[in-house]
């Protein structure tokens, strides 16, 4: 069972959600990072901070605009 | 309706027309003289873009009195004066009010005459395009206010924030040119989108060509990307077709919403080298040949590795 880390940065504007993002998957190094997020800019910043450090990202929308992206590594 | 210029012009007689614009925000940097000179700077450069002289310059400043410790405004207007003298303006007034946020810019007044008015819309096909100032500065202050700016980003986007744009100017008059806008918040790729919107005449953009801040590239690699470039993006991607295989960065950063950054000219293709050769000679370093006008596609930007 691996660790998941769950960030949200939901009301939050950038830079705070890439930076939060940044500090878990460094804590965890390797495993499964949960970020929520409900702006476009916070969802483009989180997924190329993530693919840049070698993570998989998986972008699940909500209709409300908000959105759970899955960093697994 | 006539096109949106960088300034207000209003002609007085034959031979003399006054210039207005305003911009105010919120620091960008922690430094408040700089942050200041910053402010002035952009504010000033509308009149720049258009060929004009700064004469006179009015302060508006949102200040929260509560909260703030006086000296910290005084600063700030000091670093604005300092540019203010640097223009050979002079600063006859202001006004300012409370705000919960510091906000300060400049209200500015310059001459031009009116048949020397330089517009957004004018240039002709083979014209150069001449970007005077690296791009970046979205990208830096975003990592300057998450705190993972390096010192060298930081101090290079700074240097270039406070430069005027008075002497890119003064030279680009002097050689002569036939368009001119400065690049500010739509980034490289908006504002040279209103050099050609609904004319018969298209850019190319040379992205290995345009100069680029140092630390930028890391730094959007980081997420350090404000949202004002993703809605440049959205907002005119229909007008631009990137080459393939540009890379993300290299398509991004022509969108980074800039703060007093440099102008970008348009000038006939026999003049473009001694332009640029000026401009260096003047100490405009960074300056470049980033694309050029073309017949077609009209309407479009298209940019090149």
């Amino acid at each position: 069972m691996t660790e998941v880390i769950t960030v949200d940065a939901r009301g939050l504007s950038c830079p705070q959600p890439a930076m939060m993002t940044r500090q878990a998957l460094q804590k965890l190094g390797k495993g499964t990072v949960e970020v929520l997020v409900d702006s476009p800019t916070a969802k483009e910043n989180v997924t190329r901070l993530a693919k840049n450090a070698g993570w998989t990202v998986t972008v699940e929308d909500s209709p409300d605009g908000s959105a759970r992206i899955v960093l697994r590594k | 309706m006539e096109r949106i210029q960088d300034c207000g012009v209003y002609r007085l007689s034959d031979d003399l027309a006054i210039v207005q614009t305003v911009d105010f925000f919120t620091p960008i940097v922690d430094d408040p003289y700089l942050f200041g000179q910053i402010a002035a700077a952009n504010s000033l450069s509308d009149v720049y873009a258009v060929g004009g002289k700064p004469l006179t310059v009015m302060n508006i400043v949102c200040f929260p009195s509560q909260s703030m410790d006086i000296d910290i405004l005084r600063q700030v207007l000091l670093g604005g004066l300092a540019k203010v003298c640097e223009a050979g303006a002079v600063l006859v007034g202001g006004h300012s009010v409370d705000d919960r946020e510091l906000k300060y810019g400049l209200a500015v007044t310059g001459l031009i005459h009116p048949q020397k008015v330089l517009r957004k819309e004018t240039a002709r096909p083979a014209d150069k395009l001449i970007l005077t100032k690296p791009l970046g500065t979205g990208i830096i202050s975003t990592a300057i206010k998450a705190g993972v700016a390096t010192e060298e980003a930081t101090t290079r986007a700074v240097a270039s924030m406070v430069t005027l744009n008075r002497v890119s100017s003064e030279v680009m008059q002097e050689i002569g040119a036939s368009a001119c806008t400065d690049v500010t918040g739509f980034g490289l790729l908006g504002h040279a989108a209103e050099m050609i919107e609904n004319t018969d005449r298209g850019i190319i953009i040379r992205a290995g060509a345009v100069p680029v801040l140092p630390g930028a590239e890391d730094l959007a690699a980081m997420g350090m990307v404000p949202g004002g470039l993703y809605r440049n993006r959205d907002f005119r991607s229909a007008m631009v077709e990137f080459a393939p295989g540009l890379s993300q960065f290299r398509q991004d950063i022509l969108f980074d919403p800039q703060t007093s950054g440099g102008l970008l000219i348009a000038v006939a293709p026999e003049k473009a080298k001694g332009m640029l050769s000026a401009l260096h000679a003047s100490g405009v370093k960074e300056a470049a040949i980033v694309g050029e006008i073309v017949k077609s596609p009209a309407g479009k930007i298209v940019v090149e590795p």
